[in-house]
């Protein structure tokens, strides 16, 4: 049963003296939610920064409906943050929050039906509604209320509305900085740093905006402080190095920057637009631009032109642009045009689930090309890989002579972690092209016969003039015409990926490097996985796990490690058949993507245990789903 | 050319001299059919190329697919033979990377008004410093006769056998139609003096200059245009100071219509004229805004770039 405070807004009781003693907690999962448009994500960002500046470990999620302006009040419209707040540094959203503010009753029933509370969370929710002059929304209310009355919930009504409107008139615009207060208040957060992320956040808007927003958020502070009877300490230190803190999309942005490439061509597709949006605002000043092409084909084919020309270009997109960009993709390929490529993966088929994360474009964005197409596959496994993985990808794409796609996805796109500051080095940036005459015989192809590599040239060198071709053509690109020259350069482009296999090292196994179980992820999993993993060790479990960044070529020595294990199984999330399910055999399943790559790979009977929740997997759900795998024992 | 002799124009710039033969820009031996205008397209390239002495290496030839676009492999300079419909946008990265190559796009009519339509419409508007060709045939030649958007109605092929359902797609009104468009001219593959003439303005103009050239397939489509070609009265030739004037032709083509290319309403009328074939330039604004100038940012070092790099994380420091 929810215990339901008495409304402090209908209390008679004055408010409360000394501040309550705070609860000490290790970790704490908080989360903001409102309709669309109510400012929540505004909140929690501030939050999480702060919190992040403030030693905390941080691990921010975003909740976003599919509609920017979905109707009012509707569970579906859900729109805010979680943060997972610890002592130590969090590398993912964890499990379940433990205390949520709401501004309606119904977007936190859709955080309720989707398991996302905690059997105890602690809930402040807006209580306006309570008492609305629509007969139908108090029955709405009443009803939610009953709906979240089976649990353990302890229900806090906040008078959100009442309280705003003493200092604005629109209290629409002004909810989210109370609540902002309120949570500076509980987590005892640093006002100064408060007001300080607030300027930053609103740093495009007036003066007056910033006035308004801080004395909000002063707003909440006190009217919590005057009320609540309850207040939360996750202990932080100061970090023992600088960081900095940003959600992935960024990192990326940042990372093409430091790579040192100059042109990202794009088409404005969900979850990965907002790399443009942080490219918009800084790179020109970094001699850069942005391209907003007229479609995600031209994207592609812009970012192809310009790295022909001259400097790794790249293009972002997501997975319905990555099947539109695949023929240039081959194209870049077959002319051994370096490219970028970066994939910011949401759930599919066709539009899917826009917002929401996925891995389901692992095996397209591999063999989704026409034709034999060898490239390299890559895959950031935290935000701060998406930083350092624009530049692994330029440079790679450049050394190469490929496309390099670059994996990431809706959960490390719009989370935001801290770590630590990257140190600019000189070698990641591009190099202007050499435009010297070609003095050397060289051709625009001239494989090494061994390796496939060959050494590019560009427009403006004398001497070097050729015409690049999607055609089947030899060292010189001339046509192939003849038999025998489609055969050796598809080798020769091949071999390139074996090459580059060979310089790879064996992953780090992740726990003990033999037991019953070993999970394999890729992606933006890692950090849950590994959670999982640790808890299960904890239990007892022999259990470790493996993480891949690299999915073409893969990474070697695997099959090495998989035979010390009892049972390999990837974690991913995309689609799998359950093997019990009706029509299910050994033979007809379709697996983890992933999964079905490590088969082909190693033949090793590797299995997969995948979900599509729409949301980030979370680590107690992978330690029931290993538990299960270890009861089952046995090799598999 | 040989190499030495690019080595010398660079050690010796601008002394006056002719430095590259036409057989300098001669690349592979053409592969198209025997009478295929393309092979008029390439001679008249070939020698606009020589006139203006553009440099081999400082100049990228862009198609798409189809039979024209083996184009940059016949042309020694730089050249792209990418993917069906695309040759706008991956000029376009060209032209934004490297404002100082001088790029020529070729492209067929299926390549450019049909596969690639969206690029051909936005590549005018963009208005990059290039030139753009559309050899229109009306016709898919390298995929075996079949309809394409400018095959007029009623002519057969092996997907309409009974005649092109539709009337044909009218690129010059099309492209007239879209904002920021700065040149817009047509020319015909049998009239040589007029098609370099145009070619030679759509290479002087600074923006996009798109020229539709008429031609004819001798395999699929060898009786199009036949009565413009046999009887001259039937094509009127557009003069202007401001657009292309060739005196040799005025004897063969008498009439001529004075045109000032300023005047895009005329052009449109023209466009749309069904009495005569108009060659010459319908359109021209140099004052377009030009993408690649809109976009110009100044250059960074690695050093300046890693400099404010270190800034931007600043921003972002816990």
């Amino acid at each position: 049963m929810a215990t339901v405070t008495e409304s402090p807004q209908r209390a008679a009781a004055p408010a409360v003296a000394a501040p309550p003693a705070a609860q000490r907690l290790r970790e704490h999962t908080i989360e903001i939610v409102s309709d669309s448009g109510e400012g929540a994500q505004k909140c929690g960002q501030i939050f999480g920064a702060v919190s992040a500046k403030m030693g905390n470990g941080v691990w921010t999620v975003e909740i976003i409906p599919a509609e920017i302006q979905p109707p009012p009040r509707i569970p579906e419209g859900a729109s805010g943050n979680r943060i997972r707040l610890g002592s130590a540094p969090v590398t993912n959203g964890g499990d379940a929050t433990n205390l949520a503010i709401a501004f309606n009753e119904q977007v936190l029933l859709a955080r309720h039906r989707l398991g996302a509370l905690a059997n105890d969370a602690t809930l402040l929710i807006e209580d306006m509604w309570a008492t609305h002059e629509d007969a139908d929304i108090r029955a709405a209310w009443e009803q939610a209320m009953a709906e979240l009355s089976g649990r353990s919930y302890r229900i806090v009504p906040v008078p959100m509305e009442a309280q705003c409107l003493t200092l604005v008139d629109n209290a629409r615009k002004g909810k989210n900085m109370f609540a902002l207060g309120v949570l500076t208040w509980i987590y005892q957060r640093d006002l100064e740093r408060v007001r300080d992320q607030i300027a930053f956040a609103f740093r495009k808007k007036s003066e007056e905006v910033f006035a308004s927003n801080v004395a909000l958020m002063q707003l909440g502070h006190d009217w919590a402080a005057a009320h609540l009877d309850f207040r939360i300490e996750v202990p932080s230190a100061p970090p023992a190095e600088a960081l900095v803190v940003m959600n992935g999309n960024e990192a990326i942005g940042l990372g093409g920057i430091a790579a040192g490439m100059e042109l990202c061509a794009m088409y404005p597709i969900t979850p990965a637009t907002s790399v443009s949006h942080y490219l918009s605002e800084v790179f020109e000043r970094f001699g850069g631009i942005v391209h907003q092409a007229e479609d995600e084909i031209a994207a592609a084919g812009v970012a192809l032109g310009a790295s022909f020309a001259g400097k790794v270009a790249f293009t972002i997109t997501s997975g319905p642009g990555l099947a539109l960009k695949t023929e240039f993709i081959g194209l870049a390929v077959m002319t051994e045009t370096p490219l970028v490529v970066v994939d910011v993966q949401r759930g599919g088929p066709s539009t899917g689930l826009p917002t929401k994360v996925e891995q389901s474009d692992l095996l397209a964005s591999m063999v989704g090309q026409p034709g034999d197409s060898p490239h390299i596959v890559v895959a950031p496994a935290t935000i701060e890989e998406c930083f350092h993985v624009m530049v692994t990808a330029r440079r790679l794409a450049e050394a190469f002579r490929t496309a390099v796609i670059v994996l990431s996805d809706a959960n490390l796109a719009t989370g935001v972690t801290p770590f630590p500051r990257p140190k600019a080095d000189e070698h990641w940036q591009a190099q202007p092209p050499d435009l010297a005459p070609v003095t050397d015989g060289l051709r625009p192809y001239g494989w090494d016969r061994e390796t496939g590599l060959s050494r590019r040239v560009i427009p403006g060198q004398p001497g070097g003039m050729f015409t690049a071709t999607g055609l089947s053509h030899d060292e010189g690109s001339k046509v192939a015409y003849s038999s025998g020259v489609h055969q050796r350069s598809s080798a020769m482009r091949s071999r390139k990926i074996a090459v580059l296999q060979g310089l790879l090292q064996p992953p780090v196994v992740h726990g003990a490097p033999r037991g019953d179980v070993l999970v394999v992820g890729w992606g933006s999993t890692k950090g849950t996985i590994e959670e999982a993993v640790d808890r299960a060790r904890a239990e007892g479990l022999r259990v470790s796990s493996l993480h891949l960044r690299f999915l073409s070529p893969l990474e070697p020595g695997l099959k090495q490690i998989f035979k010390r294990f009892k049972r390999v199984v990837t974690v991913e999330i995309n689609y799998s058949d359950e093997p019990d399910d009706p029509y299910i055999t050994d033979e007809n399943r379709r697996r983890g993507q992933l999964c079905w790559l490590l088969r082909a790979t190693t033949l090793v009977d590797v299995d997969c245990w995948t979900r599509v929740p729409g949301e980030p997997l979370r680590p107690g759900a992978i330690l029931d789903a290993i538990r299960a795998r270890v009861s089952r024992g046995g090799a598999s | 050319m040989t190499f030495s002799c690019g080595l010398l124009s660079i050690l010796e710039p601008d002394d006056g001299d002719e430095h590259y033969a036409l057989s300098d820009y001669e690349g592979a031996r053409a592969r198209w059919c025997p009478g295929c205008g393309d092979h008029s397209v390439l001679t008249a390239v070939q020698r606009l190329l020589t006139a203006e002495q553009l440099v081999p290496e400082q100049t990228v030839f862009v198609s798409g697919i189809g039979c024209s676009s083996r184009f940059p492999h016949y042309v020694k300079t730089y050249g792209f033979h990418g993917i069906h419909g695309r040759a706008l946008p991956v000029a376009t990265g060209i032209k934004l990377h490297r404002p100082d190559l001088r790029v020529f796009v070729v492209m067929g009519d299926g390549d450019c008004c049909s596969i690639g339509t969206a690029h051909w419409i936005h590549a005018l508007r963009y208005n990059l410093d290039i030139v753009v060709m559309l050899l229109d045939n009306g016709i898919y030649g390298l995929t075996k006769n079949q309809t394409s958007p400018t095959t007029p109605q009623g002519y057969p092929s092996n997907t309409q056998p009974h005649g092109s359902f539709l009337p044909a797609l009218n690129p010059l009104s099309a492209t007239l139609g879209v904002t920021n468009a700065s040149f817009v001219a047509q020319t015909a593959e049998w009239v040589p003096a007029h098609l370099y003439a145009t070619l030679k303005a759509a290479h002087r103009h600074r923006g996009l200059s798109f020229v539709r050239i008429l031609q004819r397939c001798p395999v699929y489509t060898p009786d199009l245009f036949q009565l413009a070609v046999r009887d001259p009265s039937r094509i009127a030739l557009l003069v202007h100071d401001d657009g292309v004037v060739v005196p040799e032709l005025e004897k063969v083509y008498a009439t001529q219509v004075a045109h000032d290319p300023r005047d895009l309403a005329a052009a449109r009328a023209l466009a749309e004229a069904t009495d005569r074939i108009h060659l010459g330039v319908l359109f021209r604004d140099v004052s377009r805004p030009r993408y690649e100038e809109l976009r110009r940012v100044p250059p960074r070092t690695s050093d300046e770039r890693l400099a404010l790099l270190d800034q931007e994380l600043d921003r972002y420091a816990v």
